[in-house]
């Protein structure tokens, strides 16, 4: 059934047909929304065998996932920004315990300056937490990545972030298609964790690793996510299977033309510029290279959908021939450039590829199609810089130039 | 038929009365299938008296759980004595997450429980006056204020021993640790005697709130029990001595926690929904020095120039005496 849905309430509604055991979070914008609608949920009963808890900061919000996770219960969390970073030393726990939490981050700056707009500063700061951190491009796959998330944490006993674009995703309304209770229940296996608190098998979570076991453990948990990009693809693929739509997956590529996401796209040809990007702003993308197409310019789009694991194989298949890259990055590796061209790059190290990171879109800046238009073309007749911040405005205060750097490999 | 409750009094060995007790009313530990659910092997010091309050309190739960019970734990001493991996000294299901959130996690597995149908598991959590009074005070104050089927327990040591002996919230006057030396003026709290647990426990009014110390186990072990026979959140608060931290004899945990107790410094009660309904009284008044004494980190009070701190805890003591009425009473 097709309905016109604000994203946190799509959101809202398929955690809970995800039969969480334990939700828990702390307010925070612009994160709010969902949780408030599963609070609703358990408080009339429409969720059921859920515990709803209101707690009194992010760090606990974490801690109780923790302990629900490790006493058996499928459990939720959602937040952003400073919350997330509040949080941040629950969050590595949570990873090296392998508890398999799903957690919603609704994408937001990072202060100072306070700013509660979009951009991914927060999700980056936790990008070596040891988390699944899989973007939504739009509020349709917000929604069906949480099905997703589940399934793939709780196969791999890593826990995953949903990240989605605050306010653009979370606060907009869109017609879309929620995965019902019926299918989700045909789709996500029970929540059958390995090793919990369990009396009858009573087991010590969380010793001390010295310094003769801990380099051990970290290989593993290393291992354990190179399998990951594996487990992602497939359970996106199987999921694509089920619903009849593409959610998920590791780098998403889109027809050259129609600028449609299919998973059947053709690789870039060596001709190509590559734009490559992450989140909402895929769909500001999708509209800014169609006429471009359209007018015969070589111009392909790939999305980053999994960040975590960095899908280093499907990206450079995606990439095909093509040398020529510009990725648009929300989050700003201050004196470098953008964090998703770091990553990008040590992807493509190697392959000699020029790579141009523009850094759009930081604490709600609108990312405009024109603007996009503008440093595609110029990336296209070699004017580009290696750093750009787009659409910064100059004029006023004396700053050095900036940018005057290659990030090209 | 009217009854006399008569408070156990402890002679030295763990059988001695128990027999002549009531099965219900002996101790756990005069058990032969005693849970011993922090077991041998662990690596805390001689005379830890956080080893003997934890293995107390775990064990009088466990039987008051009927072997139902999931602990955790914060990061600290306890923590890391006995789980160093691969090993643990640990009988129950266990787990350690962080040094703050031990109330919060245990929240976390008191809430999957409940969701799972499973009322009849109960929770407790653990943590030292660090992970209680310091960076786990937020927590714990949440998990209270929501009133989560959790019993928390602070082992109290006054500071935080296992980093090497620096200052908490919950380090007395004028003690000396590795962050207050004992160089210029007094070292330690400015004001009271430390943070007061009890008193913020008891402030949001949870179903119960008591103190005790390993001086007198039986009593450790009733408030214990009490506690386990109440659902929501409660709040157990024992004060453990460290010999490493304390500068006393390994031999000496049980006479300093019985002295800290006998003069007024320690005051042991019970308290159920925020109103004080039971007060230990001193049996045998003892002076300050009593406590200060034997403990290095209090050497310079008995120093030229200690005495303005040593009257300070001797009006301490004389005003724990009259908020508690400790001597019941007597002059």
């Amino acid at each position: 059934m097709r309905e016109v849905l604000e994203g946190s309430q799509a959101v809202a509604r398929t955690v809970a047909r995800c039969r969480p055991g334990v939700v828990c979070a702390y307010p925070i914008s612009p994160q709010t929304h969902i949780v408030e609608a599963l609070s609703v949920m358990a408080r009339t009963g429409e969720l059921r065998d859920c515990e709803y808890v209101n707690v009194e900061s992010e760090f606990s919000a974490m801690s109780v996932s923790i302990g629900a996770s490790a006493a058996g219960s499928r459990a939720y969390t959602a937040t952003a920004s400073q919350g997330l970073l509040y949080m941040a030393e629950a969050v590595y726990n949570a990873a090296g315990m392998g508890l398999p939490i799903v957690m919603t981050v609704a994408n937001r700056a990072v202060g100072a300056p306070i700013n509660i707009w979009n951009d991914h500063s927060d999700a980056m700061a936790m990008r070596d937490s040891g988390w699944l951190q899989l973007y939504a491009a739009d509020n349709q796959e917000a929604a069906d990545l949480h099905v997703i998330a589940f399934a793939a944490a709780e196969e791999l006993g890593i826990p995953a972030m949903v990240c989605m674009d605050g306010f653009v995703l979370t606060h907009a309304t869109d017609v879309l298609e929620l995965a019902t209770q019926e299918q989700i229940d045909g789709f996500l296996p029970p929540y059958s964790p390995t090793q919990v608190l369990d009396i009858d098998r009573p087991t010590t979570i969380g010793t001390m690793a010295g310094p003769e076991s801990f380099t051990e453990t970290k290989y593993l948990q290393h291992l354990r996510f190179l399998d990951a990009a594996d487990v992602v693809e497939a359970w996106s693929d199987r999921f694509t299977e089920a619903f009849g739509r593409e959610a998920g997956g590791l780098a998403v590529r889109y027809d050259p033309d129609t600028l449609d996401r299919d998973r059947s796209a053709p690789p870039a040809g060596a001709e190509d510029l590559v734009v490559v990007a992450m989140g909402s702003v895929i769909g500001t993308l999708q509209e800014a290279i169609a006429p471009m197409r359209a007018e015969g310019l070589p111009v392909r789009l790939v999305g980053i959908s999994a960040y975590r694991p960095f899908p280093r194989e499907a990206l450079k298949a995606a990439l095909g021939e093509s040398r020529h890259i510009v990725v648009i990055d929300r989050a700003l590796e201050l004196g470098s450039g953008g964090v998703l061209t770091g990553c990008v790059g040590r992807a493509l190290a190697g392959t000699g590829s020029r790579i141009h990171s523009v850094v759009a879109g930081l604490g709600g800046r609108p990312i405009l199609e024109g603007s996009l238009r503008d440093v595609i073309a110029r990336a296209l007749a070699g004017e580009q810089r290696g750093l750009e911040f787009l659409d910064l405005k100059t004029g006023g205060v004396p700053v050095p130039p900036v940018g005057a750097t290659e990030v090209a490999r | 038929m009217s009854t006399v409750h008569i408070p156990f009094l402890q002679t030295g060995t763990l059988a001695v009365g128990g027999r002549l007790l009531d099965d219900a009313e002996r101790s756990v530990q005069s058990q032969a299938d005693r849970p011993s659910s922090l077991t041998r092997g662990h690596r805390a010091c001689q005379g830890c008296a956080e080893a003997l309050a934890a293995r107390w309190v775990m064990d009088t739960a466990v039987e008051a759980a009927d072997g139902r019970l999931v602990v955790a734990n914060a990061t600290g001493c306890l923590e890391v004595f006995s789980t160093l991996y691969p090993e643990s000294a640990w009988k129950p299901p266990w787990i350690h997450s962080l040094f703050a959130n031990a109330a919060a996690v245990a929240t976390g597995i008191a809430s999957s429980l409940h969701a799972q149908g499973r009322d009849d598991v109960r929770v407790l959590a653990q943590g030292g006056d660090g992970g209680t009074v310091d960076i786990g005070l937020a927590a714990v104050s949440g998990m209270f204020e929501r009133n989560d089927d959790v019993l928390y327990v602070c082992y109290d040591n006054q500071g935080y021993m296992n980093t090497g002996v620096q200052r908490s919230s919950a380090t007395p006057p004028s003690a000396r640790t590795a962050t207050t030396p004992a160089v210029g003026r007094q070292p330690g709290a400015p004001q009271g005697t430390g943070k007061s647990m009890v008193k913020i426990a008891m402030a949001h009014e949870i179903p119960y709130v008591a103190s005790a110390t390993v001086a007198d186990l039986r009593d450790l072990e009733a408030k214990v029990r009490t506690a386990m026979s109440i659902h929501g959140a409660r709040y157990l608060h024992v004060l453990v001595p460290c010999p490493l931290g304390w500068g006393s004899s390994s031999s000496e945990s049980i006479s300093l926690s019985r002295a800290a107790v006998q003069s007024g410094i320690f005051p042991v009660v019970e308290a159920r929904a925020g109103e004080l309904t039971d007060v230990q009284r001193i049996r045998e008044r003892m002076d300050v020095e009593a406590y200060l004494r034997p403990q290095a980190r209090f050497a310079h009070l008995f120093k030229p120039g200690g005495e303005d701190a040593l009257n300070r805890w001797r009006a301490l003591a004389e005003a724990n005496i009259r908020r508690y009425d400790l001597l019941g009473g007597r002059p």
